[in-house]
């Protein structure tokens, strides 16, 4: 299998990747007549860490369908452009794919941020739109055709908190308050307004709640703030590398809980398990995947191995943990939403994604109300039994245990945070 | 203890602490910026640009990112003489400095962060020495090593420049270029050499700065956004040339900033931090500390 | 370095304004109607795109190129006039244009504010400064929540316009009539007497000011009529995406263009900003779908690094040396 080299061109042209008939460039691949799927995603700038990891894991699906003989009998072909982390940028980029490359298949950049201003441009055509890792992105627009890969479902505020307040329940006595910290972004205020809504019914008096912007540099006074609240837990809704400046001022400062997690983006990432380590021990945190034997759906391991083994030199994130799998899923529903309607009709694909489940290598997925996911599945996982900043241990089972929801559950919730070891 | 006097004593300690990073960053600026007339508003891009020479640097060669960032500092200094020499050739020589010097730093700037974003991706990374997980307990009062060995670091540092700047005769051509070159080259000092050396000096404080950044938190080429207002708040406040006053705003800052978040909440201490900047500008534009002109 | 310090004789000047009125619609109208020969819905967005950069770039130079002083904060500016949008939008209901009217408004007076705080200082003080109040505007805008706070608004646009073929096409001949009117702006300041006041100022602002050139007026005017500008510039920008947040109203991008583009091209002249913009905006439009990589950002910065210093008085002061 011919590697792809041509990282930096955009045209990450895909075409037959066992057949020589089709090359890198789209003119070449005429002949054969490829399907192309096109897509903007943040290549640089505050989303690429993200975004480019994402795009890996659309070429490797690409390359196992090629390898497989493609689609409906054509070849797969990605055709993709850098947003630069810039919403301005995506309207343009979207009419582009639609206008002139003539692409049969969208799909969505990654983050609500990005999704967003390309919903007008998406509607006006009425093209089918799976998108990634977006947040209520469809609430108020309500368009009958927009998928989203992302695990959260329909209603965030009433469901987002439910896994980790229902953690309070497996605690040996009922705790009575909670602290609540959020950064400043869309996602993480969801979150933090979930658990907002939702604490009452567990029992729990918010003694602390505040934002914080993400230029913060020092998390040290925000910490002893909520330590001089003495919460019995803890929320927080972060992303990096705030996570990593807020758990860093935690443990110099000493700040336990008998349950202490939340949202937080960034303990998902490698480079923030390396860099934290032990510090990470029992933290209840959010996730969407974890690499426990109730995880094991058919495919992600064969995936994370190629993605694991290509990671390093497109310099994104070694372990493949976190949205990459959603990513290669995300391609999966546009590969059988075709091969089941067995035409590139945007109407045909629509109707059949909102008729019928699909088996992709994160699980069964059903979309339901406004293209959401029928049931939300937001992970809440322990990491648990670590000691240093080795990542092999990411790979294997009982680092990041699942206690929650309880098909998934591995493992038992360990308690208080921070602790002395 | 009463638990606000605990948070205000702690709010002000950590207020301090992250003082001397913004000395450290602000004081490279008030070389340039202040003394020499050179809005380098390229100074924390170059910072972060260390930063991430010290991580690749240190990681390989297993050292402290403090010492390495003061071994990677004269690397820098001959850098920032670079830098300038090319900045008097275009521009300070034509007399454009004001508009197209200024124009230049910024793009100067542009390039440090895309082409870091280019050479190393945009994840962020770090180099943590094994003292910065350790905290040091006063009382009811945390001192976590991760922001205090750099603020000494730092302020040992610029005790040091400001040392020369008082004592050698460099050091006082340096304070004296900017108010009279004619002066200078009257006492056969050529003011371009001596200007060169000072940004040199400059950038050098900067690779300084960077290591002590890489201390406190892991850094990504986009990391020097949060800085660049801060640092020429800081240098503006302590009066421009004066690399007490620039400490003293520097402390001032953080104080400011961590007690706003202590007691108001985080959300609110950048607006405060620049509102108050705002409001040196319009009623003491000579800074908190400086002389009235 | 420009003709325009000789006063022109009055009727000469007028002949000279209804010409330029006359050539600019002249050539917005080919625009539009080559554009939309072409049928292509991309050409309405990129054009957009290069058409928000020259309002952009024009407003900068009315007081960066003519005075001097350089804006830092185009990014807060422009952000004014998108939020002012929005609020127009979730409070009234209305649209685009009476946007850009509010928007001009609230930007115009955040600069008349700004200049007024700063503008007796020193020119680098002044840019400090706007750099400060991007970042205290950001604060604002994420803390309050009824524009979104930091989860963005969302516009629903409509689907079409009567009159246009799309929206997309409605939404660029607002942009281009924008454009036509923000560099139309920024020539008659040129010939007037304030542009030759700015002038003044920037060559020498005490020796100006030594003989009885209202100096600070002048520049409140400036940076009233620049900070508006860059409003209208902002104001669409939310009817363009169907959807703001803080991050991308305040985005880095608009700061380094708004500066690189007048320098570019030939900052205090009108036809400089003009050409750095589209020469500019083209290149990154173009860029971004064919190389598509932090390179484009890249090529610009070294753009703007050895034009500033090679060419200091950009493509239009080149030519005019030769």
């Amino acid at each position: 299998m011919t590697e792809m080299t041509r990282r930096g061109l955009g045209r990450a042209a895909m075409a037959g990747a066992i057949s020589t008939a089709a090359g890198a460039f789209p003119a070449l691949a005429q002949g054969s007549n490829p399907i192309r799927i096109g897509y903007a995603m943040s290549l640089s700038g505050g989303l690429a860490a993200n975004g480019r990891s994402s795009l890996l894991a659309h070429r490797i699906w690409a390359e196992d369908v090629n390898a497989r003989g493609g689609l409906m009998g054509r070849p797969v072909q990605i055709v993709s452009y850098d947003d630069q982390s810039n919403p301005a940028n995506v309207p343009s980029l979207y009419t582009k794919l639609i206008d002139v490359d003539k692409v049969d298949i969208v799909t969505s950049p990654y983050a609500t941020a990005m999704i967003a201003p390309s919903m007008p441009v998406i509607m006006q055509r009425g093209m089918t739109y799976v998108s990634l890792f977006g947040a209520g992105v469809n609430e108020k627009l309500r368009y009958d055709r927009y998928f989203s890969m992302n695990v959260t479902g329909d209603d965030i505020k009433g469901t987002y908190a439910r896994g980790f307040l229902e953690c309070t329940k497996m605690l040996p006595t009922p705790p009575r308050t909670i602290s609540i910290l959020a950064v400043d972004n869309d996602f993480a205020q969801r979150a933090a307004e979930s658990v907002r809504s939702m604490s009452r019914e567990y029992g729990l008096r918010i003694v602390y709640d505040r934002s914080y912007p993400p230029t913060t540099v020092d998390f040290t006074p925000t910490i002893r703030a909520i330590q001089a609240a003495r919460p019995d837990v803890v929320f927080f809704a972060s992303y990096p590398p705030d996570s990593n400046g807020i758990l860093r001022a935690v443990s110099e400062l000493k700040l336990t809980a008998a349950l202490f997690g939340g949202g937080m983006v960034g303990p998902q990432i490698a480079a923030v398990q390396a860099q934290l380590g032990p510090i990470l021990n029992n933290l209840v945190n959010w996730d969407v995947y974890s690499p426990e034997p109730t995880m094991k759906f058919p495919g992600v391991e064969a995936f994370q191995e190629k993605y694991r083994a290509r990671a390093p030199q497109e310099q994104t994130d070694v372990l493949g943990n976190y949205l990459q799998p959603y990513a290669y899923a995300q391609m999966q529903v546009v590969e059988q939403a075709v091969n089941r309607a067995r035409s590139l009709d945007q109407a045909a694909l629509a109707a059949d994604m909102k008729a019928n489940p699909f088996s992709t290598i994160v699980g069964d997925v059903k979309f339901g109300n406004l293209g959401e996911w029928a049931t939300p599945r937001n992970l809440f996982v322990q990491f648990q039994n670590i000691t240093d900043g080795d990542l092999e241990k990411y790979k294997r089972p009982g680092t990041k245990v699942i206690l929650y929801p309880p098909e998934l559950k591995s493992g038992t919730l360990r308690t208080p945070y921070g602790a002395p070891a | 203890m009463d638990p606000t006097l605990s948070l205000l004593l702690n709010g002000i300690v950590s207020g301090l602490l992250l003082g001397g990073l913004y000395a450290a960053a602000a004081s490279g600026l008030a070389v340039s910026f202040g003394m020499l007339d050179i809005v380098n508003i390229a100074h924390p891009a170059l910072m972060v640009a260390a930063g991430f020479a010290v991580i690749l640097l240190g990681g390989a060669l297993g050292l402290d990112p403090l010492l390495m960032a003061l071994l990677v500092a004269p690397a820098f200094a001959l850098l920032g003489m670079g830098i300038y020499t090319a900045y008097h050739h275009f521009f300070e020589r034509r007399g454009d400095e004001a508009l197209q010097g200024l124009a230049f730093f910024f793009g100067v700037m542009f390039i440090i962060e895309v082409g870091l974003v280019m050479a190393f991706g945009p994840e962020q990374r770090f180099l943590d020495p094994d003292w910065a997980f350790t905290t040091w307990r006063f009382g009811e009062i945390d001192v976590p090593l991760r922001m205090l060995i750099p603020a000494l670091v730092s302020l040992a540092a610029i005790g040091l420049l400001w040392l020369f700047l008082q004592r050698t005769f460099i050091g006082l051509a340096i304070a004296a270029v900017a108010q009279d070159a004619q002066a200078l080259r009257l006492m056969a000092v050529d003011p371009v050499r001596i200007k060169r050396l000072a940004f040199g000096i400059s950038v050098g404080f900067a690779a300084i700065a960077g290591g002590a950044l890489v201390v406190v938190q892991p850094i990504e080429p986009s990391s020097h956004h949060v800085f660049i207002g801060r640092v020429f708040a800081v240098c503006i406040m302590g009066g421009m040339a004066s690399l007490s006053g620039c400490v003293m705003a520097a402390l001032l800052f953080g104080v400011v900033e961590n007690l706003t978040a202590s007691f108001f909440g985080p959300s609110w201490s950048p607006a405060v931090a620049f509102g108050w900047l705002l409001l040196v500008l319009a009623v003491r534009p000579q800074g908190l500390f400086g002389r009235a002109a | 370095m420009s003709a325009t310090a000789l006063p022109a004789p009055a009727v000469a000047g007028e002949r000279r304004h209804l010409s330029y009125w006359l050539g600019a619609t002249a050539v917005a109208v080919a625009l539009a109607v080559a554009l939309r020969l072409l049928g292509n819905e991309y050409g309405w967005y990129a054009g957009y795109f290069v058409l928000q950069y020259v309002v952009l770039a024009a407003a900068w130079n009315i007081l960066g190129g003519y005075a001097g002083y350089v804006n830092f904060g185009a990014a807060g500016f422009m952000a004014a006039g998108s939020y002012t949008a929005i609020v127009l939008y979730e409070s009234m209901g209305l649209g685009v244009i009476p946007g850009i009217l509010g928007g001009a408004v609230v930007a115009g007076l955040l600069g008349l504010g700004t200049g007024y705080l700063t503008l007796r200082l020193r020119g680098v003080y002044f840019s400090i400064a706007t750099l400060c109040l991007a970042v205290v505007l950001q604060t604002l805008i994420v803390n309050w929540d009824y524009v979104g706070g930091s989860r963005g608004a969302y516009i629903i646009r409509p689907m079409t316009v009567p009159g246009f073929a799309s929206y997309g096409e409605y939404i660029f001949i607002v942009m281009l009539v924008l454009a036509v009117l923000a560099v139309g702006i920024g020539r008659t300041v040129e010939m007037s007497r304030l542009g030759t006041g700015l002038q003044a100022i920037r060559d020498n602002e005490r020796a100006a000011e030594a003989v009885g050139v209202p100096t600070l007026r002048l520049k409140l005017i400036a940076c009233t009529l620049s900070g508006a500008l860059m409003g209208v510039a902002g104001a669409p920008l939310p009817f363009y995406a169907g959807y703001i947040n803080p991050e991308g109203a305040f985005n880095l991008a608009y700061a380094v263009n708004s500066i690189a583009m007048p320098l570019i091209g030939g900052a205090g002249t009108w036809l400089g900003p003009v050409i750095g913009a589209v020469l500019l905006a083209t290149l990154q439009q173009a860029a971004t779908v064919t190389i598509s990589s932090a390179l484009n950002l890249w090529i610009v910065g070294w753009m703007l690094v050895i034009f500033v210093a090679l060419f200091p008085r950009g493509i239009i002061g080149w030519f005019r040396n030769r």
